[in-house]
């Protein structure tokens, strides 16, 4: 049977990874080709390229990191962070990306997903979605979780997947730099809305939050952080024996 | 030399970086005379089945395919160039393949219950049926990459399976002829040994 995955996510600015806690403070931490390099051989089953620059100096900077890591990393690589055309997809996965993850460019222009999706097809559509409650109502955020579009979560990425999104990144604002545990609450509801595979993001603090997250939503296809294994606080081998040691099936 | 089919389908970057990680010399080309002259060939692929055996058969790169594998030229399909060796897919239609193993192309739909995701992405592990030499430095049970809304209907030509709510063939083989529904340039470990074994064919 297929494993859970499990995915490092680096958020690389002027070709260093940085995270940030709620979407804020932004600290540097590494050379994103050495870490991506290190997750490979820890066993990760998937890696994350999020591109959070915006200017032009900054982009090449992360087609090069890119570049460099798909040429001596083999597992899957998504490239996401400013991608708002179809031009955008080819300069990424000309790079050695295998999908692309897009976001805000989505929200801007919905025919982008379907467009992007009959040329490269499902596979690589990922669809990533900031979702914070707003009065008790999941709502989409864009521009890195700056801005309300007043979007119902739910029916937002129903939409998405109609039109050809492959894959979900299902990133909690709420829950996201906290620490304290993944958004079950939001991943159980969008589980149930569509069947592609949902990702999760957004929330870990420990290896017991996955654990916590497989067993709370057993839908849910991926786990997705970044800092907790940035800061070596979750290694990726112990994290995935503790998973097999609770009934999860993993790749180890 | 390895020649990697290049007929306007799919990212040949990661295969590209695979083999010449591993040491193997290759080289992607659309001339159908390169491909008569390869030691080897792999014929990759990602979208559908439709256009991609269109696109095959007006650049005589299929028919040049077929011809150096009738020859015995070893060949490996990756993910839907796995699915275009066979005889033919219901994908959106139907169309014909390259008829090199005996079989045809359903829906993953139709062959595993209801209520999993699709598609299925992610590792999985092979349940090998049958040693071929792809398979030398393998074990049983190994995981590898796949990404897939359509498969193999029988097992009859597989030479491994998986499970995903059903059996679904992984991999197919007849003679010289191989196919991989999972994407070995993408299985870390794994499968840089299954193109390190092909390569050495």
């Amino acid at each position: 049977m297929i494993t859970k995955r499990i995915i490092p996510c680096l958020d690389v600015r002027d070709g260093r990874v940085v995270k940030g806690v709620n979407f804020g403070n932004i600290k540097n931490v590494a050379d994103p080709e050495e870490l991506a390099a290190r997750y490979g051989a820890e066993g990760a089953d998937e890696l994350v390229f999020y591109d959070i620059t915006a200017s032009s100096d900054g982009r090449r900077m992360f087609t090069d990191v890119l570049s460099r890591t798909a040429s001596h990393v083999f597992i899957p690589l998504t490239a996401g962070g400013g991608i708002r055309t179809l031009s955008d997809f080819d300069r990424v996965l000309k790079c050695g990306a295998d999908k692309v993850s897009v976001n805000s460019g989505a929200i801007d222009d919905p025919s982008l997903i379907g467009e992007a999706a009959r040329l490269y097809g499902d596979q690589c559509v990922v669809i990533s979605v900031d979702v914070k409650r707003v009065n008790g109502v999941f709502t989409v955020f864009s521009k890195g979780g700056r801005c309300d579009t007043g979007l119902e979560a739910i029916e937002w990425i129903k939409r998405c997947v109609g039109s050809g999104a492959g894959e979900v990144v299902v990133n909690s604002i709420d829950t996201d730099g906290v620490k304290r545990g993944f958004d079950t609450e939001l991943l159980s509801a969008v589980c149930a809305a569509v069947t592609v595979p949902v990702i999760a993001s957004g929330g870990a603090g420990s290896a017991d939050d996955f654990t916590d997250l497989f067993k709370k939503v057993p839908d849910v296809s991926a786990g997705l952080a970044a800092s907790v294994f940035h800061f070596g606080e979750v290694g990726i081998k112990e994290l995935k024996k503790k998973m097999r040691e609770n009934g999860i099936e993993v790749r180890l | 030399m390895t020649v990697i089919v290049d007929y306007g389908v799919g990212n040949l970057f990661s295969l590209c970086s695979s083999l010449s990680y591993i040491g193997a010399e290759s080289a992607v080309s659309s001339d159908p005379r390169v491909i008569r002259r390869a030691d080897r060939l792999i014929l990759p692929g990602v979208g559908a089945f439709g256009d991609a055996a269109e696109k095959l058969k007006m650049t005589g790169l299929g028919a040049a395919v077929k011809a150096a594998a009738g020859d015995g030229v070893p060949l490996l399909g990756i993910c839907l160039g796995m699915q275009l060796l066979l005889d033919m897919s219901h994908e959106y239609g139907e169309h014909e393949g390259l008829g090199l193993i005996k079989g045809e192309v359903v829906p993953l739909k139709s062959v595993i219950r209801p209520g999993l995701s699709i598609p299925h992405i992610g590792w999985n592990s092979l349940g090998i049926l049958k040693r071929d030499p792809l398979y030398k430095n393998v074990p049983d049970g190994a995981f590898v990459y796949f990404v897939h809304s359509y498969c193999a209907a029988s097992r009859d030509s597989a030479s491994a399976v998986t499970d995903y709510g059903g059996e679904v063939v992984a991999s197919v083989q007849s003679g010289s002829v191989y196919g991989c529904q999972f994407h070995p340039e993408k299985s870390g470990e794994t499968g840089l040994e299954i193109l390190r074994s092909f390569t050495e064919l």
